[in-house]
């Protein structure tokens, strides 16, 4: 009984040092709280994939009524920022500069082609070295076409007949507004970084400046060591959490449709798992200088790449699908997107916050095992 | 003095490669990552996962999912026979899409109304919702017009002849990879450089350094030449592996290849050792060199391009060598770009560079604790 009392004092001993620690160097708070301010503003505002106001060439070789009626369904899109060009080689130089990012021509033959059975074709060309935007553009091409063709039909005073009206309904985000999966997702990753960068350190400034050999010397053993680290870091971490989901849910109006409560819980596993991950690359490392170069390889590129957060996993080969299964981004990434957009979807949060149990255990016991009391 | 310097770069190197951790984090990380990031790198949807709710028994509905079922994107998981079978399909990330025919789907075909097909997606992922949607809406194009050709109907008058330069058919792979080059190389030059002024500061050897006859601009060209060095070499094993491997097509200048990169890595190994020699402990060169390579990264164009972005977001990116790298790496790839072209990307990352590398030999003797 007294030896718990003791070890309950030990721990909050060990706290106590990692706060000051944290205070003396405000590295730690700055990691915390300034990382994801400065990040989420940055990228909530900066980061879109709504492509607006592209520049594209519109040709008329002949121009006519009809031709005209054509570019002033491109012209009244806010999607698009239309130059008129007087011929195709002005128009191909001008995409081969890079000014603009896709032509539309009509050729000399529009007006009469457009009466005739077989109809007028319409070209356009896209610039696809970035195959992502060239595909948007082709779509909102297609969308001014058959806006116009329901006007034109119109005004004839039919109606336009598709054999088929194919009518799309986006489900959790019906207005497609990137931002709203962009936000979660990056909160994830900032996360990700926060959780390993404030603790990738730790153990090894503690085995490089000798005071893991004082530490031995006290009746402390390595898991109050351990602990003591965990838990000054778990709460700086938490504070860094909570401040970023309210900047997601106040200042970019992310819907959050599931339970606050079970987001605080999901992201209190990850965070256990992201400061396992940084204090197992700190144990294993030794020296600071190779902890941090671990850090700067194995957190941030494989969270941005691997985990969803912009690229589809399930598009991947099947063995980059089983390397980011060791992405522990990946599971929060799920986790975030589904209880801001969807709700409590057990179906996806269970799984997901099971394998962070597992990860973060299998962290957490490497770097237990790891860090035993010897000196070698 | 030129001795001084050599011996100083030896050291340098012998400092980052003496350990074998530090040096197998140098090598192999970046092969294995472009690897396995180049085939995670892409926004082409593979395997759809896809569920199909017919409600209709006519030939023209299995016709139309016969559409689904033939296109290599789209792999289907469920049928399904109830409408409140779906829900619990999309929420659980089971399916992405799912196809409702009603019942009355081929008697409007055949009495010339319009058919009505609900498309379900999964929004959680926008882009990814997007993708599908496009991918959806061209098997249902297709099946519009064979209809039309088959049954003598009056096709719309005009319709759209789409090409696609440069990329015919729009591989998001080869929009990527070059930004891969990108990246790991501004990595590898954080990795090199960003802790190593720091970690002197730390063991107090930099002042030591200090104390000797070599000058500021010694020690900054000894501490540029490892990074520059080592993100040539690892540059141009990725380039390789780019060309032979994943055989993206390299139609461009070399040498404007290698001008471009020297000068990137000038702008990288500058603003890593401005960082370096800032920080007064490693805990916060590495803080540093996250603030630094993050936005880099995400503010780069790599992903989401810079033309999306806001006004004053576009301003803060003039200043992100990554940036001007990408641009180069695209045009040098698949526009075949030469010096000419790429001008107005050089200068900048030359300006940015020597202002870092400037900035950072002043704080070596500046910045005493």
């Amino acid at each position: 009984m007294s030896d718990r009392g003791g070890s309950a004092m030990r721990l909050r001993g060990l706290v106590r040092k990692e706060f000051l620690q944290i205070v003396r160097d405000p590295s730690s708070i700055a990691i915390a709280f300034l990382m994801p301010i400065f990040l989420l503003i940055l990228f909530g505002y900066g980061v879109s994939l709504d492509a607006d106001h592209v520049p594209i060439a519109l040709v008329a070789e002949a121009p006519s009524q009809d031709s005209a009626d054509f570019m002033a369904t491109l012209q009244g899109s806010h999607y698009f920022a239309p130059r008129v060009m007087a011929s195709m080689a002005e128009a191909e130089h001008a995409l081969r500069e890079g000014e603009i990012k896709g032509i539309v021509r009509l050729r000399a033959n529009f007006s009469r082609r457009l009466r005739q059975s077989d109809g007028a074709a319409i070209q356009v060309v896209v610039d696809g070295v970035d195959a992502n935007t060239a595909r948007i553009v082709e779509g909102y091409v297609e969308g001014a076409w058959s806006t116009w063709l329901t006007a034109q039909a119109a005004d004839q005073g039919r109606q336009l007949k598709m054999p088929v009206d194919f009518e799309p309904r986006i489900w959790f985000n019906s207005e497609l507004r990137s931002r709203n999966y962009l936000v979660p997702g990056l909160v994830a990753i900032i996360m990700t970084l926060i959780g390993a960068l404030l603790t990738a350190l730790v153990m090894a400034r503690e085995w490089e400046r000798g005071t893991m050999e004082a530490l031995m010397v006290t009746p402390a053993s390595m898991t109050e060591v351990l602990l003591g680290k965990l838990s000054a870091y778990f709460v700086l971490g938490t504070g860094g959490m909570l401040l970023s989901v309210a900047m997601a849910v106040w200042l970019f109006e992310v819907p959050l449709r599931g339970s606050f409560l079970l987001l605080w819980g999901c992201s209190s596993l990850f965070l256990l798992a992201a400061l396992g991950m940084g204090l197992t690359i700190s144990t294993l490392a030794r020296s600071q200088f190779v902890a941090g170069q671990i850090a700067i390889i194995a957190t941030f590129l494989p969270a941005f790449l691997l985990s969803g957060f912009i690229f589809d996993i399930d598009s991947m080969p099947a063995v980059v699908q089983a390397i980011t299964h060791v992405v522990v981004a990946r599971y929060f990434v799920a986790i975030v997107q589904t209880l801001f957009l969807a709700g409590n979807v057990w179906s996806v949060i269970l799984p997901n916050a099971l394998a962070l149990v597992v990860m973060a255990a299998i962290f957490l016991g490497i770097t237990w095992r790891k860090s035993r009391k010897r000196l070698d | 003095m030129l001795q001084r310097i050599l011996a100083l770069v030896r050291k340098e190197f012998l400092a980052l490669l003496k350990d074998p951790k530090s040096r197998a984090v140098l090598i192999v990380p970046p092969i294995v990552q472009l690897l396995v990031f180049g085939y995670a790198a892409t926004f082409d949807l593979k395997q759809v996962p896809y569920a199909v709710y017919n409600e209709d028994r006519g030939i023209a509905a299995r016709d139309l999912l016969a559409g689904f079922s033939g296109a290599d994107s789209f792999r289907l998981v469920a049928e399904l026979h109830a409408d409140s079978e779906i829900a619990p399909l999309v929420d659980a990330r089971r399916a992405l899409v799912v196809i409702h025919i009603g019942p009355r789907f081929s008697a409007d075909l055949a009495a010339g109304r319009p058919a009505q097909l609900q498309v379900i997606f999964d929004g959680r992922n926008s882009n990814t919702a997007m993708i599908a949607q496009n991918y959806v809406r061209s098997i249902v194009n297709r099946f519009n017009d064979d209809w039309i050709a088959a049954h003598g109907q009056q096709g719309p008058p005009a319709r759209l002849a789409m090409r696609a330069w440069f990329n015919p058919n729009l591989e998001s792979r080869w929009f990527f990879i070059p930004g891969i080059i990108g990246m790991l190389t501004l990595v590898v030059t954080m990795l090199v450089t960003a802790l190593t002024v720091a970690r002197e500061r730390e063991q107090g050897t930099f002042d030591q350094l200090l104390v000797t006859p070599l000058r500021p601009g010694e020690i900054l060209i000894g501490k540029t030449v490892p990074g520059f060095v080592i993100g040539i070499i690892q540059a141009t094993v990725i380039l390789l592996v780019a060309t032979l491997w994943f055989e993206v097509p390299f139609v461009g200048s070399l040498p404007a290849f290698y001008f471009g990169l020297a000068l990137f890595l000038l702008s990288g190994v500058g603003a890593g050792l401005l960082i370096s020699s800032l920080a007064a402990t490693q805990q916060q060169g590495l803080l540093g060199a996250f603030l630094f390579m993050v936005p880099a990264v995400i503010l780069s164009g790599f992903a989401t391009p810079i033309a999306n972005m806001p006004e004053a977001v576009q301003m803060i990116t003039l200043v992100d060598p990554l940036r001007y790298f990408l641009i180069i790496l695209r045009k040098v790839f698949l526009e075949g770009a030469g010096f000419g072209l790429l001008l107005d990307q050089f200068w900048p990352m030359a300006v940015i560079g020597s202002a870092a590398l400037t900035l950072a030999g002043w704080l070596f003797r500046h910045r005493m604790y």
